[in-house]
């Protein structure tokens, strides 16, 4: 494919504030199509394999994905651009709606909306869970998996503490099988 | 500046600087450990504002880890919407800068994938607890998690729609039911 002309910040920024502010219901789809299909500055699979690594490391997916795609074009001043470009519009929605929260809030009405939407979007988040879950290979995935859930919700251990036990615990086992 | 508001803004950095260094998988791993801190510890905001914070926050466009700036503005204004949002998104964002060097030249390397693959499922047990925090904390009654289970099923089995339409669906639904029993 066709590579374009190296992006400027200014266009990084744009592109992912474009992205960032009509991502209404999630950033993911709005993103893929803008740095896949219309600038290009991606193929299908390096897209793919990108957004694997941004899951996999700290912080929010989309503004890793931004970060990583403005440091590749133009280093730091690139990976700011595209930071804030993921975060500056939807920042100021936000606070918008907040805003129209405190003014309306209080409303009988206002309030069963606001119960069943946060409802849907707890949903919503269940079922990246259970999407997650699918890709289990092993048993013992559904082990760990309840035993962060349950160590976090229902026991209260500190997030902390439970990384520090879990995450080796769930990577020497998996170094272990592999080994057999 | 006086002395409560900087406590305030240190409180907030504090708890959410190191979250963000713990947020495997995306914001929604920590949605119950914010739970627990701005809820519990530091009651900046109560059970029920929480909840309504959370349903913002995915109802508006942008990354769901916006959240945070809607506690830090609930509780210290626009300085603690920029102090909540810049603690949370600064850490991670070096670190992703840093890491996406690294990964120039290890990307295709087997240990990547064994650690993220190990990684899954607390990352997975994380998202479910946190979905867990927001309902229990909800004072919906029984129908919030009838509504749960019915959006969960269905975005399950249509991974690829907007999820917007459904969650203000979910919104009437809750608010009818609210007024008839």
């Amino acid at each position: 494919m066709e590579r374009p002309e190296n992006p400027t910040c200014a266009e990084l920024f744009l592109t992912f504030a474009k992205a960032s502010a009509t991502g209404f219901g999630g950033v993911l789809p709005f993103a893929r199509r803008m740095i896949v299909e219309e600038k290009r500055w991606l193929s299908e699979e390096e897209f793919a394999d990108l957004f694997a690594f941004c899951q996999f490391i700290p912080g929010a997916n989309v503004v890793n994905l931004a970060i990583c795609i403005g440091a590749r074009y133009r280093g730091p001043m690139g990976a700011i651009a595209g930071a804030l470009g993921m975060l500056v519009p939807p920042m100021l929605v936000i606070l918008l709606l907040g805003a129209f929260y405190v003014q309306f809030g209080d409303l009988p009405l206002a309030k069963g909306v606001m119960r069943g939407l946060g409802a849907a979007a707890a949903g919503l988040v269940v079922s990246v869970a259970l999407r997650l879950g699918l890709t289990f290979r092993a048993k013992a995935s559904y082990l760990f998996a309840a035993l962060a859930f349950g160590a976090i919700a229902l026991w209260r251990i500190p997030l902390i503490t439970m990384l520090a036990v879990l995450a080796p615990a769930s990577i020497g086992w998996q170094w272990v099988v592999r080994r057999k | 500046m006086n002395e409560s508001r900087i406590t305030l803004y240190l409180q907030l950095i504090g708890v959410f600087a190191p979250l963000s260094l713990l947020s495997f998988g995306g914001g929604q791993s920590i949605i119950a450990d914010i739970h627990k801190q701005s809820v519990d510890v530091f009651h900046w905001v109560t059970q029920a504002q929480f909840v309504d914070l959370f349903a913002i926050s995915r109802a508006a466009p942008g990354p769901g880890a916006l959240f945070t700036t809607l506690i830090g503005w609930h509780v210290g204004g626009w300085m603690g919407a920029l102090v909540a949002s810049l603690s949370l998104f600064v850490p991670s964002s070096i670190l992703a800068y840093a890491v996406a060097r690294m990964w120039n030249r290890h990307g295709d390397k087997p240990w990547f994938s064994q650690i993220q693959r190990a990684l899954i499922p607390l990352a997975c047990g994380l998202i479910l607890a946190g979905a867990y925090a927001v309902l229990s904390s909800s004072s919906g009654g029984i129908s919030i998690w009838v509504i749960a289970l019915v959006a969960a099923a269905l975005f399950m089995k249509f991974d690829k729609i907007n999820p917007l339409p459904t969650l203000f669906v979910a919104g009437v639904v809750q608010a009818l039911v609210r007024a008839w029993l």
